[in-house]
């Protein structure tokens, strides 16, 4: 097993700050769109994206979070039942254009249940997704709409994002390479 | 981690009541949604049984499952089959040859939730068995102690009424003094009887002497349906004796927390002003409730250990 840094700090601050751009750039003012964090690190993004538009924008765009683990695939298979976090919409969301925040989308699993969720609590006009780290295999059709970086993996590796939100020392995001990725072009960006 | 079933509070760690204490504060919101449904427990069956009347925990351990997804159905005994001279262990084969995935079960005699926990495979949840014990209402009690007083350990909690035949106190008991309370009874010599020291609590015999210095009373109904004739003279003197009125709260400690399991005889053990006023957290009781049985049934209907790599919470 090998491990190496795909993400600095430095790395993710840009990448969050384009992030941020890119989603203004499309949909317009802070009014326009809400920002729906996956608990954990989703959730954490969602609230630097909400910043960095701040800064920019000078005005904040609304933030929700999801804890998708009630609407987990996969809750009579694991060791242990996960910590349930909390889910909080402190807003009306039929009519609104949401974009759903992930820190690394994998197997699509996650955003299957977070989109399931996300329809008990309101009918929003239309959703998108953005993601720190898109890491590929797939398992469901689901794509994300807003990408900070690519990176090729192995369906056993571990891409762990570490965030200061989260009690971590330092941002960033790591690989635990326990096989070879499926296409060695994947990661360049 | 909790096991298959909950028969009681009796033999639970403390870590086990505060994990199920902390999920059910978790639940709470699931029912502030306006879609009031989760879809964790989907395909899941949970059977209702019940030999005893009951209203609130029936409804709220129906609710706590629907909230979850799982399909419910209900057996009691005054319509069903008993009637007909079934036994118990009978009518539980045959509900389990229809593949419940959980029984919630009330039952006139000690130890019956227990036997059916040994035979079957399924999850068993006891909802109140004879005078021994009613695990999720003291789990939603202690759950409402905690919103107000926060950690219970040092606190002193009153339990006044007939509490011999009280499963609500019982539970109460085992599963405050574990959180490190300290629990103190009242009533009439008859309901609150010096053998109940041996549980580890204080055996009091006026209202007054424990209402001073506890942070929460709780008021028990008088279980007429329990007691052996000549156990109590009538509902008026034990009123006079035993029952919480504004003027018996004035000299209680300020801000204690007042409390029922339901269902309430107004005028006897409660006065409607009391039952009614600030300081009753009753129908708070009852919301917990749901929350305290949604998190039983997430944390009790666990699936098959399969080996890690199924796991994509790692992302």
């Amino acid at each position: 097993m090998e491990a190496w840094r795909a993400m600095t700090a430095r790395d993710l601050d840009r990448t969050v700050r384009r992030l941020a751009d890119e989603i203004t750039e499309r949909l317009g003012d802070a009014d326009d769109f809400v920002l729906i964090g996956i608990v954990t690190g989703g959730a954490h993004l969602a609230q630097r994206l909400a910043d960095a538009v701040a800064r920019t924008e000078g005005h904040r765009p609304q933030v929700g979070t999801l804890d998708i683990t009630l609407y987990r695939d996969d809750l009579y298979t694991g060791l242990e039942k996960p910590t349930l976090g909390v889910s909080s919409i402190p807003f009306e969301l039929a009519g609104r254009h949401v974009v759903l925040v992930d820190d690394v989308l994998f197997t699509g699993r996650t955003v299957r249940a977070a989109l399931d969720e996300l329809m008990d609590f309101g009918r929003p006009a239309r959703v998108q997704l953005a993601v720190l780290v898109d890491r590929g295999h797939r398992e469901l059709p689901i794509a994300a709409d807003f990408v900070g970086r690519t990176l090729g993996t192995g369906k056993l590796d571990r891409v762990m994002v570490s965030l200061r939100e989260d009690g971590s020392d330092h941002d960033g995001v790591q690989i635990m390479r326990f096989e070879a990725p499926d296409s060695p072009d994947a990661g360049a960006h | 981690m909790l096991g298959k079933d909950l028969l009681g509070l009796r033999r639970l760690g403390v870590e086990e009541i505060t994990e199920i204490l902390d999920t059910a504060a978790h639940f709470r919101a699931v029912s502030e949604r306006r879609i009031k449904k989760v879809p964790t427990l989907r395909g899941r069956t949970v059977v209702t049984l019940f030999f005893e009347n009951s209203t609130r925990t029936r409804m709220s351990f129906d609710l706590a499952a629907k909230r979850l997804s799982a399909d419910t159905l209900g057996f009691s005994a005054s319509t069903s089959s008993t009637k007909k001279g079934e036994t118990l262990m009978d009518t539980a084969r045959n509900i389990d040859a229809m593949k419940p995935d959980a029984i919630i079960i009330r039952h006139p005699c000690s130890g019956a939730p227990h036997m059916l926990a040994r035979a079957f495979p399924w999850t068993v949840i006891n909802a109140g068995d004879g005078i021994n014990e009613h695990p999720s209402q003291a789990l939603l009690d202690m759950l409402t102690m905690r919103d107000h007083l926060g950690d219970l350990a040092g606190r002193t909690v009153a339990i006044v009424g007939d509490v011999y035949h009280s499963r609500v106190a019982r539970s109460n008991i085992f599963g405050l003094r574990k959180l490190g309370a300290s629990v103190v009874l009242a009533g009439p010599g008859t309901m609150c009887r010096p053998e109940l020291e041996q549980l580890g609590v204080r055996v009091r015999h006026r209202i007054d002497d424990v209402l001073e210095e506890a942070d929460v009373v709780m008021m028990l109904r008088i279980q007429r349906e329990r007691l052996e004739p000549g156990a109590m003279s009538t509902a008026r003197e034990y009123s006079r004796f035993y029952g919480l009125d504004l003027a018996r709260l004035r000299q209680a400690r300020p801000g204690i927390l007042v409390m029922h399991p339901g269902p309430i005889n107004r005028g006897v053990e409660l006065s409607p002003e009391v039952a009614d006023g600030s300081q009753s957290v009753i129908m708070e009781q009852v919301t917990n409730g749901v929350a305290v049985r949604m998190a039983l049934l997430y944390l009790l209907l666990g699936g098959d250990p399969l080996p890690a790599g199924a796991d994509h919470a790692v992302a």
